[in-house]
């Protein structure tokens, strides 16, 4: 702070509204040209940045992972479990006989946990009643922005893996 | 005008009312006069004093202003409270020690004298200088108040403890240095 400030006894707040008309102090064309020039410049910096990263961004790589016995989840019963890490809270949902499907449980609004509705036959964030579809896991209604994204189930025999998450782009 | 200062001399006032209404006559403030022409003693005396704002080197009432509203341009007068920032909280009207800020409750704006600076910036003298018939209140070079008064010119004044530099000379006593006053003197009450 002190480099954009004159050397001065006084508390800023008295340096800022003083008194004395000529002490006043305004932000003059030159100063306001280099802050924008700046501004700009940081803005372009930032946006080169970002475009680099999107270039150079390795896929990530998914654990195979067993979750659980396929005759363990009732029909229109779930299932919670974690993936891809011990992090990550995800939902495997049976609606019906032959269908398993696997989502995050984060809210893609702000991460609260979703729930399945067998009622309605959807997912349910109760935080600010937001609404996915379970064979897609788009939103129906609400403030989430982006899809849920999926955990892509194998069915090996018996057994129920998480092969990867898919993260699924809006719209 | 360099060189002019404003002087007031309540020995010379005559309580005529002339300064009242030559600052109501104001294009800025019509119908208002700023200028204050107080009684000192009504049960006993008819003497009156013209007080126009004495505008202070430190002004308290700008120093206490919350909204920034009360500013003192470079020639050293304190102007009146700016329309758009004044919230007429009235701190202004209760810490000025000679009591001038009005509040206009009508305006939501307090409005005091700011020595006619539509006059004084341009070379012209004040309002209520212009018609005083005995130059109670003048605004002349110094050399000329020196000339033609016996009074001394001060502009030193004490409130207690709290020392008061204004702009603006009041006349006093010429065995006087500096205006003491004491508020507890002033009081209603009956000492013991």
């Amino acid at each position: 702070m002190k480099l954009f400030r004159r050397a001065s006894k006084e508390p800023l707040w008295k340096d800022e509204f003083c008194i004395n008309r000529a002490d006043e102090q305004y932000v003059n064309r030159r100063q306001f040209t280099k802050f924008l020039v700046l501004t700009s410049l940081g803005m372009f910096a930032g946006n080169i940045w970002i475009l680099m990263r999107s270039c150079f961004s390795k896929t990530p790589v998914y654990p195979e992972k067993n979750i659980c016995r396929a005759k363990d989840v009732p029909v229109g019963g779930v299932w919670l479990f974690r993936y891809p890490t011990e992090k990550d809270a995800c939902i495997l949902i049976r609606p019906d006989e032959e269908t398993y499907v696997a989502y995050s449980q984060k809210c893609t609004h702000l991460s609260c946990a979703v729930y399945y509705a067998p009622a309605k036959n959807r997912l349910e964030c109760p935080c600010h009643e937001g609404y996915f579809s379970i064979k897609t896991g788009d939103v129906l209604q609400g403030p989430p922005p982006r899809p849920l994204p999926r955990v892509v189930l194998e069915r090996r025999g018996d057994d129920l893996v998480a092969v990867r998450m898919e993260i699924q782009k809006e719209g | 005008m360099f060189g002019y200062e404003f002087y007031v001399d309540p020995s010379r006032c005559i309580g005529c009312q002339s300064c009242i209404n030559a600052c109501a006559e104001c294009e800025t403030h019509r119908g208002t006069p700023m200028i204050h022409v107080d009684f000192l003693d009504r049960t006993n005396t008819t003497a009156t004093v013209p007080f126009v704002c004495m505008h202070c080197e430190d002004p308290t009432c700008a120093k206490v202003c919350p909204a920034d509203a009360i500013k003192k341009t470079e020639d050293g007068v304190v102007q009146s409270s700016l329309k758009p920032r004044c919230i007429a909280c009235s701190n202004c009207v209760l810490a000025c020690p000679f009591g001038i800020p009005k509040m206009m409750t009508e305006l939501e704006q307090m409005m005091k004298c700011d020595m006619c600076y539509d006059r004084t910036s341009e070379g012209k003298r004040p309002m209520c200088a212009t018609v005083c018939p005995s130059q109670a209140l003048a605004y002349v070079p110094r050399e000329q108040i020196e000339r033609s008064r016996r009074e001394k010119a001060t502009n030193v004044f004490f409130f207690g403890k709290q020392k008061v530099t204004t702009k603006v000379f009041m006349m006093i006593p010429p065995s006087d240095h500096a205006v003491s006053v004491d508020v507890v003197d002033y009081m209603w009450e009956e000492k013991p």
